[in-house]
């Protein structure tokens, strides 16, 4: 199956123009057919397509597919090729399977007007970033980088109609458009100095060539961070991932959660070579992390839209991510980005159908007593927050943060401080997942249930549950068994991690961690199932400014809005009539003037015509006869 | 032989020329215009003749023949559009046919 | 020969100024043809026989024949003249004339300036003309054929046109 490797994105793509161009005429059922059948083709061929890699040969697990000759340029031979190894297969299965599952629940929950067009973006957006992921040189990567960013646009601002959700496409497009900006900068430098563009040479070269710490990788790797940055949603262009959540949940689910913003993960982690010669940018990836993590998790606790609480902690389950790139645990960061993609998809689903259930109402505080109500959804919805708040042994986000964590702690480039911002992330965690959860189906029913979600929205979740539990037992800690098979897959693309620690520290590590989880759990739920009076006191007493800042994501859209855009469209506003162009819309309007004078010389009457040759005649006769 | 002053004949040229000129411009009714243009046209002739004569070539009467020609051939298609006005009951006054105004 | 030259130049002179002023076409066209025919004359004087006959022939001849031809079918009554007498007030040809005079003036300054030369009256006759159209002018004489045939053409074709509107009795657009 790996020379079909090309069917992955390809079938997407033809989903998208098979979609995009009869999608409309024809019957939802047809479309939801074509649009899912796609992309569950495409994860049954990039599954056997992994299933024949690691068979074939399991030492250096690695397939370079050459398709065509991209174009030749003096001397720079691009090629469109598509490169498998360990990370991409991950990535690939990942993206294919949970986009699978999210276009199922789409085909039912979508049910307004678009249904077509909704499925053609869908799955162009998973073309892209198949073509993302699979890219062999940084110019295709940049093309499903764009891509992706292309369809987040669109999908953001799917329901056009409503201006607020344009808005919100528009900022998470330019956003993100400052870090694609770095990114290009990146890909140039690192070809300037390199010669290529292909991935595996460049890390090859870039190892050879640079010394670590030299300013050049320094360069390079800080704009690819930003690249980075910019896409995953981090500190400081995190703003607009919770705007995007004016979106279809499907889309939150698929893109703002388990794929497109974690790109930037994989950038780095793909990119690891030039990353590991800049360790200044490493230091610069891990605190990043750790700070948006904290950032974006406190912004978590007062939300009381429930999807805007799933956002920020997208914002700090990534922030997780590249606390875990930044310490050199690579491994430990793409398996954080597995469970991650599980679960908080899996969350978002069970959001969507709330939120589907209740008519659109997606306040936290208007909810509640659907424990009842929704029974299925309660259930996944309750695993998937188990997950997130990594409660121990029984779900996958608990292995996956115990292994950052514990590399926060034991990676030569890890440092205790960044520990401990991990386990002040997780109590955070616990406290605002736990805090959505009772919200949402504890206590008394304030709206009722309109209708019951159906078994394309049900099986979704319930398969998305099952792999947020079992998913984490890939990889387990050494106290618990230290099954490996997830590292030994990924380490035959990234770097081992060495980490040294006893296996005492790691377990007494462990154990303050699952501590801290439940001590945040059980707050929550004194907070706001006991006492629930004490919260709204805080809110309204000494915690209001707090709220305030936290609820608007700590000022920033505030912050940018005074530095960036009031200045610019002030500069805008001052220059609406063209200063600069005065000088030449002068010129145009004296042509316009000449113009005028002779345009009313045009009387359409012959005679005076005539008369004007004669006048003319005379004229030229007076100025050869008398000069 | 008695010679002509070849002045008098570029004179009388000139003064024919003038004359057309002053129909064109005067006249308003396309019929009178085409004349005055013909005469224009002859006395252009005249004055390649006269030159033709001056200095004894054949070469001013092979200019006539071509202005000849054109005038022909510009009679042909001048009469037609004036028919073909006429026939579409269109005024023959110049200064109505102003569709060509800027 | 001079004087024939002089009342030639006055006849010609007299009948194009009346030609270009009368209201009547017809009798503007049979001033012009007198004036066509003093203007031949003046080239016999001028020694040039083939070219004065060509005068008579196709200008006076057939061009102005055509003219007279066309003004037949138009039909123009008295009405037309009446019409004439309105649209050419004696204040039209004020301006008209004014500039024309200042361009005779022009010229004939001109032609004053050069010095006088007389012509000398030898003839260049028929055969001159015709090997030196035939010979040197070759391709302005073929030139000369394309631009009658598109005449012949350009008229027919206004003309057919109009012929089947007449028939069908629709209006073109």
């Amino acid at each position: 199956m790996l020379n079909q490797l090309w069917l992955v994105p390809t079938l997407p793509l033809l989903g998208f123009l098979i979609l995009a161009l009869c999608g409309s005429r024809w019957s939802r059922g047809l479309v939801a057919t074509v649009g899912c059948g796609s992309i569950g083709l495409s994860a049954l061929v990039a599954t056997a397509a992994g299933f024949d890699l690691l068979t074939t040969n399991s030492e250096n697990a690695s397939f370079t597919q050459h398709l065509w000759n991209w174009f030749e340029v003096g001397g720079l031979s691009l090629s469109i090729g598509l490169h498998l190894d360990a990370l991409s297969l991950l990535m690939i299965l990942v993206v294919t399977w949970v986009a699978f599952f999210i276009h199922i629940y789409a085909s039912e929950y979508m049910a307004k007007e678009g249904y077509s067009r909704f499925f053609a973006y869908l799955n162009l957006f998973v073309c892209a970033m198949l073509v993302l992921v699979l890219a062999d040189n940084l110019l295709m990567l940049l093309l499903g980088w764009e891509g992706v960013g292309l369809c987040s646009y669109l999908l953001i601002g799917f329901w056009y109609s409503d201006p607020a959700n344009g808005a919100a496409a528009r900022k998470a497009f330019v956003v993100t458009r400052v870090g694609d900006t770095a990114l290009m900068v990146g890909i140039l430098l690192l070809f300037k100095h390199l010669g290529t563009l292909d991935i595996g040479q460049i890390l090859s070269t870039a190892n050879a060539q640079w010394q670590p710490g030299s300013t050049i990788a320094i360069t390079a790797a800080a704009l690819l961070l930003g690249g980075a940055v910019g896409k995953s949603s981090q500190l400081p262009l995190q703003t607009w991932l919770p705007d995007a959540m004016a979106g279809p949940t499907p889309v939150s689910a698929l893109v703002h959660a388990a794929t497109m913003v974690t790109a930037g993960v994989y950038l780095i982690a793909r990119m690891h070579g030039i990353f590991l010669l800049a360790p200044v940018v490493m230091g610069v990836v891990a605190v990043l992390g750790a700070t948006t993590m904290l950032v974006a998790g406190c912004s978590a606790l007062v939300q009381s839209d429930l999807k805007r609480v799933l956002a920020y902690s997208t914002i700090s389950q990534i922030g997780y991510m590249f606390l875990a790139l930044g310490v050199g645990a690579w491994t430990a960061a793409m398996f954080h980005f597995m469970t991650h993609a599980f679960f908080k998809a899996l969350l978002f689903l069970g959001a969507g159908a709330v939120i589907h259930s209740l008519n659109d109402q997606k306040d936290m505080f208007k909810m509640g007593g659907l424990r009842k109500k929704l029974p299925a959804v309660f259930w996944t919805f309750l695993i998937g927050s188990a997950s997130l708040a990594a409660l121990p042994l029984v779900t996958s986000g608990f292995y996956s943060k115990e292994l950052i964590l514990w590399s926060a702690w034991a990676s030569p480039h890890g440092h205790p401080t960044l520990w401990a911002a991990g386990i002040v992330g997780a109590f955070i965690t616990a406290l605002y997942t736990t805090r959505a959860v009772i919200l949402t189906f504890f206590g008394k029913v304030k709206t009722e249930v309109s209708h019951q979600p159906g078994a394309r929205m049900v099986l979704p979740l319930c398969i998305l549950a099952a792999l947020s539990t079992v998913a984490g037992l890939l990889q387990t800690p050494h106290s618990l068994g230290h099954l490996h098979a997830f590292s030994d897959l990924l380490e035959t693309a990234l770097p081992v991690t060495h980490l040294n620690g006893s296996s005492s520290v790691e377990i007494t590590l462990q154990a303050v961690a699952v501590a801290i989880v439940l001590a945040g759990v059980a707050l929550a739920y004194w907070l706001y199932q006991k006492a629930p009076h004490l919260p709204e006191r805080i809110a309204s007493g000494w915690g209001k400014p707090i709220r305030k800042a936290w609820l608007a994501g700590w000022g920033f859209d505030w912050i940018y809005d005074q530095l960036l855009v009031k200045p610019i469209v002030a500069v805008a506003q001052l220059n609406r009539r063209d200063i600069i162009d005065l000088f030449y819309t002068g010129l145009a309007s004296f042509a316009r003037l000449l113009n005028f004078l002779l345009s009313a010389s045009q009387t359409g009457r012959m005679r005076w015509y005539a008369a004007g040759i004669s006048a003319g005649t005379i004229f030229i006769f007076l100025i050869v006869y008398f000069t | 032989m008695s010679a002509v002053p070849i002045n008098h004949v570029l004179i009388l040229a000139a003064i024919l020329f003038s004359v057309g000129l002053t129909g064109v411009l005067a006249r308003r009714n396309i019929i009178f215009m085409l004349v005055s243009v013909e005469v224009m046209l002859n006395a252009a002739g005249l004055a390649f003749v006269a030159a033709g004569a001056r200095w004894q070539q054949a070469d001013g009467q092979v200019m006539f023949l071509f202005i000849l020609t054109m005038a022909s051939a510009e009679v042909a298609v001048g009469l037609a559009l004036i028919l073909h006005l006429h026939w579409r009951r269109l005024s023959l006054d110049s200064d109505t046919l102003n569709k060509m105004k800027g | 020969m001079i004087n024939l030259f002089y009342i030639a130049a006055l006849v010609a002179i007299i009948a194009t100024v009346l030609a270009i002023t009368r209201h009547h076409a017809v009798h503007a066209l049979l001033y012009l043809i007198v004036s066509l025919l003093a203007v031949a004359l003046v080239f016999f004087t001028l020694g040039a026989p083939f070219v004065a006959a060509l005068e008579v022939i196709i200008y006076a001849g057939a061009i102005l024949v055509l003219f007279l031809f066309v003004m037949m079918m138009l039909n123009l009554g008295q009405d037309a003249k009446e019409q004439e007498r309105e649209w050419q007030p004696l204040r039209i040809w004020i301006g008209p004339a004014l500039l024309s005079c200042i361009l005779l003036a022009l010229i004939i300054h001109a032609i004053m300036g050069e010095g006088s030369a007389s012509v000398v009256t030898e003839e260049v006759g028929p055969k001159a003309v015709g090997s030196l159209l035939f010979g040197p002018y070759m391709i302005a004489a073929e030139l000369g054929a394309f631009l009658l045939m598109a005449g012949v053409v350009g008229a027919s074709h206004l003309r057919r046109r109009e012929f089947q509107s007449e028939i069908t009795g629709k209006e073109e657009s």
